[in-house]
């Protein structure tokens, strides 16, 4: 199979190119040079006038998996009105902030992505997630699995046994099918189930006596130890309070030089505001990201309307659902994790919305490098990810921001500095933080890019003054050299792939986890591996 | 040829305990470990002898078998799916396939068993946890409207009552225990507390509780039978416990109320929750129904009662669950997955499934399967097919094929039928 | 003489294992085809203990083995199955749920037949 994309303004901030006109061929489902392809026999597309990208790849979604699952059910409401009728092969499905899992890969392919990372996964529920992907058409995916609040990590801290815990994680890692190390709110989840949480860095975990510091370096450390190929990936402590910006910075310090991604940083930029509404602190946040170059983040930026808020932070949750009156779900998760879901919708005129949305713009415009800065709306937490669009045209278009702003309650407009900040994202920008930077960040050499050797996953798109419009309606979209959507309508259902992560690990460990199964959870070591039993298919991505 | 089995899961029921050895000599089980009395016969009794497809009680080839489902399903106008529970996620994710090609309602076992109580969390939320945290954190235990004494036998040893674990290391003397039910039983006889309610009164007491855990004064002495005395000392253990877990059964899915009193005891859970750290958990009862709710919320948006006739998955518990359908006479064709509703639905609902072509897959006689157009005789899940399966907590836990029969599996069928209809 | 009570069915450890049997299994229809009442209701029906009841509702009525058990005055318990099903309505108030417990049922003793052979 070959495909040829001819004459369109190609942005591949990876390879220098930032709207130059050229071809590139795929054959096999890759990019490949000129002179390899027979173009008497290629398929070929004029893509004269148009703008052609890598496919989409997003960092962090919440889209599969047990917690996900939860969400999907607790709201018929949310699916009522957004449906999808099956078509041809297509199957039907049902829309909202949490899409039933065809639906979710359509969605996806008509906004032009085509990489996906589920953003948490406890161990125990790995099997579910492996197989609700296998559901996701037209993606390609991976899984990041929750460490933060494990307890035989804890364990290997309070003992000193550094060695233990790396070789725990790899074993983790591989018998969980898992992409990389996730921390969400480190201690904070293990004390909600006592009903605390932690304040503070230094706080200590009930009953391990370690704290969250300790916890985040442990697993930082680990993750470049074993040379994965994506850093440690943090949703930090004290998410949506007003002490979140100063403990996020004192995180950053704490990182020691270790490489880190944290994630929907909006949720943990705030300072103390007057009464109970926040204020932004993404001047001193973004100060901190723009002074570490090993700290790459995604934003998690607010968007007006429905979502869905869910998140292993357990504590937070229970938070939500005494502040909004929402129905709520907790669910503890024994030995690793925890987590709640409450539906919420986001409203210019409540001035606590409106400061997190300022927020998350204050953050794209004040933090200098694309290359460490990534578009997310740490879905449905925040938003859809349907919306990326709107956010798009928000970073390109100050005058479109200013009206936005300018809707905003006065609480939160007064004192912000967003007005200040003209900065416009420019589409070779955009290019990075949707694309090249998050498949950088994730170690996916294949992606994000329209280099040789890439996957064939191209979004091809009609340029416009309106960037929303522009980036909804994607023109043409591969995924593998195969088209999956035309004119923003998904037209292929084809099969994507799992990518995880094998590092290597003493294996004598396996003999004292079997022990320690049997005290600590209620399922069998031999069990518990998602290669026991339907052993979902992944691919290998390399270590070091 | 001699075969041991080690790390077996029994599929009966939803504890899906997964610690059972089994042994057996080619295709006949000889012994199984640490199964209780309720699975040992899904092993034990096991037919594992070949058996052919039957269209109208003949015996045929697949071909045959397959063409005639298929021929059945595309005449239909209303076709039902309905079953699940007792097969493994693998099969469930065609099923739901197949009612997505053909336009089929389906529906899961779901809907008489904790259907309601889905109905509750969608209008309430659910506080829950996984049987680990019970094990380890539990010093309060209320059983409501079950009796794990009779339906999961292992409950009590592995995850609850007499279960040792890091926070509970004497097991039973390390927590009070309360058994709420409208009779003694088997449960509340092990129990240290049990609380007698008026047939039909539970919503009643929850209110009463939910009034107590406030600090307010009820105007009565009794709510529902029982003395507000001992629902007040009940309120302040809820209140003053480490770690306290609820757990409901079909007393109260089943019973006048329905959603509304799952939903009345999730709300009361939600509100310890200022409190103590309280969770609910559901008393799942087939092994593999929790499965269901999963398979079906992904890939359709809906736990339970679904219909794809209009192209796109509606959600309508009351026209779409399986008893309303056959009652109403609304389905003229029917797929039936593991599972017997000619035994377990009330008569003139399992009635239905005689008058309308119905097509059965199972691994052995049931009702339903005497009255088939055409029975797939398949695997049995866990027994001699390998597939996943959800337990109460929704813990994914993996079936494994123990022997081997060569049977073809639901899963496979299913994907012949797809075919054959497309 | 018969009198309106109140029906609750459910499973029972033998009902499982006679399940496995086969519903069809002298196992299944010893666990399924009983009642379980309260000591005081069988005397003033004139059911004996391990005596023939006979359930009745609007669907349709089924004979069962009685045994004296701890219930409540005024509840019977009935183990799930094929048997007590003849007696329980398809409405489901719509949950999709008939109503398995709760259900109001006429008890009566089954007269001893004379000359049975």
């Amino acid at each position: 199979m070959m495909l040829g994309i001819l004459g369109g303004r190609i942005y591949d901030p990876q390879n220098g190119k930032d709207g130059q006109v050229g071809d590139i061929w795929v054959k096999d489902g890759r990019l490949v040079a000129p002179e390899d392809v027979d173009r008497e026999a290629a398929q070929t597309v004029d893509a004269t006038g148009l703008v052609v990208m890598p496919g989409g790849v997003d960092i962090h979604a919440h889209i599969v998996g047990g917690e996900v699952n939860s969400g999907r059910k607790l709201r018929p409401e949310d699916h009522r009105g957004h449906e999808r009728a099956r078509s041809g092969s297509l199957r039907a499905g049902a829309g909202g902030t949490v899409p039933s899992t065809y639906l979710t890969g359509y969605l996806y392919s008509e906004l032009g992505y085509t990489t996906v990372m589920q953003a948490s996964t406890a161990p125990l529920v790995a099997r579910h997630t492996h197989e609700e992907l296998e559901d996701v058409p037209n993606l390609d995916k991976g899984a990041l699995i929750v460490m933060g609040n494990n307890h035989f990590v804890m364990q290997c801290i309070a003992d000193k046994q550094p060695q233990k815990a790396r070789d725990y994680v790899a074993w983790l890692l591989g018998a969980s099918r898992g992409y990389a190390i996730k921390i969400v709110n480190p201690g904070g989840v293990e004390n909600w189930k006592w009903g605390k949480n932690v304040a503070e860095l230094d706080d200590e975990v009930i009953g391990y006596g370690v704290t969250p510091r300790q916890i985040v370096q442990t697993l930082a450390s680990i993750a470049d130890d074993l040379g994965l190929p994506h850093s440690v990936h943090i949703h930090g402590i004290n998410l949506g309070r007003h002490t979140s910006a100063r403990t996020t910075v004192e995180m950053i310090a704490a990182l020691d030089g270790h490489r880190a991604h944290l994630c929907h940083l909006q949720f943990l930029s705030y300072g103390a505001g007057r009464g109970h509404v926040h204020k932004s602190e993404a001047a001193a946040v973004a100060a901190a990201v723009n002074a570490n170059p090993g700290v790459t983040v995604d934003i998690g930026q607010v968007i007006f309307g429905n979502a869905t808020t869910m998140t292993c932070d357990g504590p937070l949750q229970y938070g939500l659902h005494r502040t909004t009156g929402h129905k709520w779900i907790n669910d503890d998760v024994e030995g690793e994790s925890g987590g709640g879901i409450v539906p919420i919708t986001y409203k210019p005129g409540n001035p606590i919305n409106g400061t997190m949305w300022l927020t998350g713009m204050e953050l794209f415009l004040l933090i200098d490098d694309p290359w460490r800065v990534f578009l997310s709306t740490d879905h449905p937490n925040a938003g859809p990810f349907t919306s990326y669009p709107q956010i798009i045209r928000l970073l390109m278009d100050r005058d479109y921001r200013r009206e936005m702003f300018e809707s905003l309650h006065p609480r939160a407009r007064r004192g912000a500095l967003l007005p200040e900040l003209d900065r416009e994202y420019s589409l070779g920008e955009i290019a990075v933080i949707t694309r090249a930077g998050p498949a950088r960040a994730l170690g996916l050499e294949h992606k994000g890019h329209l280099g040789v050797g890439a996957d064939g996953d191209i979004a091809v798109y009609e340029e416009g003054a309106d960037k929303e419009a522009m980036f909804t309606r994607p023109r043409y979209v591969y995924k593998g050299g195969e088209l999956v959507a035309r004119d923003g309508v998904v037209v292929a259902d084809v099969t994507g792939r799992t990518f995880s992560v094998a590092p290597e690990y003493d294996t004598g460990i396996e003999a004292e986890l079997r022990e320690y199964f049997k005290k600590a959870y209620t399922v069998s070591f031999d069990n518990y591996s998602v290669l026991a039993g339907h052993g979902a298919a992944t691919e290998i991505v390399a270590c070091g | 040829m001699s075969t041991v089995v080690e790390h077996v899961a029994c599929p009966f029921c939803g504890c899906l305990c997964d610690d059972l050895t089994v042994e057996a000599e080619g295709t006949e089980i000889r012994k199984v470990r640490r199964a209780c009395s309720s699975g040992l016969g899904i092993f034990m009794d096991y037919d594992p002898r070949p058996r052919r497809p039957l269209v109208d009680g003949r015996e045929v080839e697949w071909d045959e078998a397959v063409a005639e489902a298929a021929k059945i399903l595309s005449a239909a106008d209303s076709p039902l799916i309905y079953g699940l529970s007792s097969s493994a996620s693998e099969a469930q994710r065609k099923a739901v396939a197949l009612a997505d090609r053909i336009g089929a309602v389906i529906d899961s076992t779901s809907s008489v068993c904790h259907g309601d109580g889905s109905l509750a969390m969608q209008a309430v939320g659910e506080p829950t946890c996984t049987l680990g945290e019970v094990r380890d954190r539990a010093d309060l235990l209320v059983f409501w409207g079950c009796n794990p004494d009779a339906s999961h036998l292992r409950h009590f040893p592995r995850f609850s009552l007499t279960a040792k674990g890091a926070l509970t290391p004497n097991g039973r003397a390390d927590r009070t225990v309360y058994v709420v039910d409208v009779r003694p039983t088997g449960s509340s006889k092990k129990a240290d507390h049990f609380l007698q309610v008026d047939v039909g009164s539970d919503f009643e007491v929850l209110t009463t509780l939910r009034l107590l855990v406030r600090g307010l004064e009820p105007s009565v002495d009794t709510a529902g039978g029982v003395p507000v005395t001992q629902l007040k000392e009940l309120a302040e253990r809820m209140k003053s416990c480490r770690y306290g877990v609820a757990f409901l059964g079909m007393g109260l899915t089943m019973a006048s109320a329905r959603q509304l009193n799952v939903a009345e005891l999730f709300t009361l859970v939600a509100e310890l929750n200022e409190f103590a750290k309280f969770s609910v958990v559901s008393m799942r009862g087939h092994g593999n129904v929790t499965g269901a709710d999963q398979v079906l919320t992904w890939t359709s948006g809906y736990p339970f009662a679904v219909s794809f006739a209009r192209g796109y998955p509606q959600f309508s518990p009351g026209e779409f669950s399986a008893v309303d359908m056959l009652a109403r006479r609304a389905a003229d064709a029917a797929v039936i997955i593991a599972s017997d509703p000619g035994a377990h639905f009330p008569a003139a609902a399992a009635a239905h499934l005689e008058r309308i072509p119905t097509i059965v897959l199972d691994h052995g006689p049931s009702v339903v399967a005497s009255h088939a157009r055409v029975l797939f005789p398949t695997a049995a899940y866990g027994v001699d097919a390998a597939g996943t399966a959800y337990r109460m907590d929704k813990v994914p836990i993996p079936l494994k094929r123990v022997i081997s029969t060569g049977r073809v599996t639901d899963e496979e069928v299913l994907d012949r039928i797809i075919e054959a209809v497309a | 003489m018969s009198e309106r009570l109140t029906m609750i069915t459910g499973r029972t450890r033998k009902q499982a294992i006679g399940m496995h049997k086969g519903k069809d299994s002298p196992e299944y229809r010893e666990a399924t085809a009983l009642v379980e009442m309260n000591p005081e209701d069988m005397v003033r029906l004139k059911i004996e203990d391990g005596g023939q009841a006979l359930l009745r509702t609007a669907e349709g009525e089924v004979e069962l083995t009685a045994h004296a058990g701890s219930l409540p005055a005024g509840l019977v318990f009935v183990p799930m199955g094929t048997l007590v099903n003849r007696l329980i309505g398809t409405e489901t108030l719509g949950t999709g749920m008939p109503s398995f417990k709760g259900q109001k049922v006429d008890v009566s003793p089954v007269a001893e037949r004379e000359g049975a052979s």
